[in-house]
């Protein structure tokens, strides 16, 4: 019998070079398992498909949307304005005007944007006699408008190193040559600096928002319903975890859709850099 | 009316003492976190500088889910989603107990994720930045590959790394201020029973921010030295 086995053994062909390295078993074994975790996650959705459920929560999903592209889109456009003195304070030789705007940036920076969304939200009520005599009290009673006056504040901030960075990318010589055709300063850097300035800008400004999208679902906590809350809302109501998976898919698809669109803005303007 | 001094004083009358248990507890779940999140953003990284595509893809997915979902979600569906994948399998074994997952945990799993997922973008430039004469050269005196990877592509992808993954330290230290919406009690949280019990809403959350930045100025320093120690970041000839 063990003669059989042997001659078997002998017999047998050398097994055939697969080409299945260690790496690509790993590789195939992770895809596979990232194919079956989103298989699990449409049978999940599909088993707990509920008709009752998308009629009553879709519309609001739609506005919680709605409210959070409102959101980053005013704070981003304020941020963006308020950004512009900032930048130039912070390039200025005036050490008072940059060391100021060194401790604005640093601090909000530094800070953690929640921080700074409770220190306005709970922290307005402290000088409530003071807003109400400027008429203010009003505008900060409102929780929406405490996120926007802080994203602001905060997108600011970053959106003013972004500037700054990209204004103190083009070289010296582009100062210098503009000068010396003539131009004034204000002409120089509308016309010659910031084209350059902003190609090196843009990818910064589309992180940033995406990090304010991304941002803005703490609104939630101090009870504003954009997408985040909403999401909230309707697991407090219903416990079905559902609910947050949809947020993850709608924030995934956005995100997503932004930075491609960004990148392709990004092979468009630069065409000509490519040699 | 208390002055600020008195609420801001150690014991009893003063809210400092539970302050500093807040700071205590968020620097340990930002350290819990980091040597967990820079070894699987390693990895991650590995995954998406190798050559075989299929790697690729699983590294890049990973990357793309956790950079595109709010840091804040992602920490809920942790939080909610853990207990209830735990809870059906508990349910197999013995029906009727219930899984939970503590706070913190679920905090240290969704920071964890967050940050390997923007680590290891820092790694892949800082492997993308080492010329693979490197590699070569490693072979050629008959090292292994992981010999290679560990005595002279590591030391340098470190030295690169450095500068990219001492902001992801400080983005991880705020983010630690998130997982206060799920009942940890860190610093904003502790900051904000100070505020709701005193009604000094204003102090009280300056004081955690300027907390934070103290955190941040700490860590910069720390970063120096440790910038110094590994000799700058540039690879010296």
């Amino acid at each position: 019998m063990s003669l059989a086995t042997d001659a078997l053994k002998v017999d047998r062909p050398p097994p055939p070079a697969r080409g299945w390295s260690r790496q690509r078993i790993l590789g195939h074994v992770l895809v596979g398992l990232w194919i079956a975790l989103g298989i699990g996650m449409v049978v999940y959705l599909v088993a707990a498909w509920n008709p009752e459920f998308f009629q009553k929560y879709a519309p609001g999903y739609i506005s919680g949307l709605g409210i959070t592209l409102l959101l980053v889109a005013i704070s981003i456009v304020l941020g963006a304005i308020l950004s512009v003195p900032i930048a130039y304070a912070r390039m200025s030789k005036n050490p008072i005007l940059s060391g100021f705007a060194y401790a604005y940036v640093y601090f909000f920076r530094g800070t953690p944007l929640l921080a700074q969304t409770f220190l306005v939200y709970y922290g307005v009520g402290s000088f409530r006699p003071e807003l109400e005599m400027v008429g203010l009290w009003g505008f900060f009673r409102e929780a929406f408008n405490c996120a926007i006056f802080a994203f602001s504040l905060n997108t600011a901030a970053y959106q003013a190193e972004i500037l700054r960075g990209a204004i103190e990318s083009v070289p010296r010589g582009q100062w210098e040559g503009a000068a010396s055709l003539g131009l004034h300063k204000l002409q120089t850097m509308w016309k010659i600096i910031l084209p350059q300035a902003l190609i090196v800008a843009l990818r910064p400004y589309g992180n940033e928002i995406i990090l304010m999208i991304k941002g803005s679902a703490i609104v939630a906590i101090i009870t504003v319903y954009d997408l985040m809350g909403i999401t909230r809302l309707t697991y407090a109501r219903t416990f079905d975890f559902q609910s947050y998976i949809w947020a993850a898919i709608i924030y995934l698809v956005i995100v997503e859709t932004l930075r491609h669109g960004v990148e392709w803005i990004e092979r468009r303007i630069t065409i000509h850099l490519h040699r | 009316m208390q002055s600020a001094l008195t609420l801001l004083s150690w014991g009893p009358e003063g809210w400092l003492d539970d302050i500093a248990a807040g700071v205590f507890v968020t620097v340990c779940l930002a350290l819990a976190t980091l040597p967990f999140g820079l070894t699987l953003g390693f990895f991650v990284a590995l995954a998406k500088q190798s050559e075989e595509p299929s790697l690729r893809l699983a590294g890049n997915i990973y990357t793309t889910i956790f950079r595109g979902i709010p840091e804040l979600l992602t920490l809920f569906l942790i939080f909610f989603g853990i207990p209830l994948i735990l809870q059906y399998f508990v349910r197999l074994v013995s029906p009727g107990t219930s899984a939970d997952v503590n706070s913190f945990v679920a905090g240290m799993i969704a920071l964890c994720f967050i940050f390997s997922s923007y680590s290891s973008e820092v790694f892949l430039s800082a492997f993308r930045a080492i010329p693979k004469g490197q590699y070569e050269g490693g072979y050629s005196v008959g090292l292994s590959s992981g010999q290679t990877m560990r005595l002279i592509v590591l030391p340098q992808l470190i030295r690169i790394a450095l500068p990219g993954l001492a902001n992801l330290w400080l983005i991880l230290l705020k983010d630690t201020a998130l997982v206060s919406a799920v009942g940890l009690n860190e610093i904003l949280r502790q900051s904000g029973v100070a505020a709701r019990v005193t009604k000094h809403a204003f102090l009280f959350y300056g004081f955690a921010g300027l907390i934070y930045l103290l955190l941040a100025i700490v860590s910069s320093f720390g970063i120096n030295a440790i910038e110094r120690a590994v000799g700058g970041s540039e690879v010296k000839r």
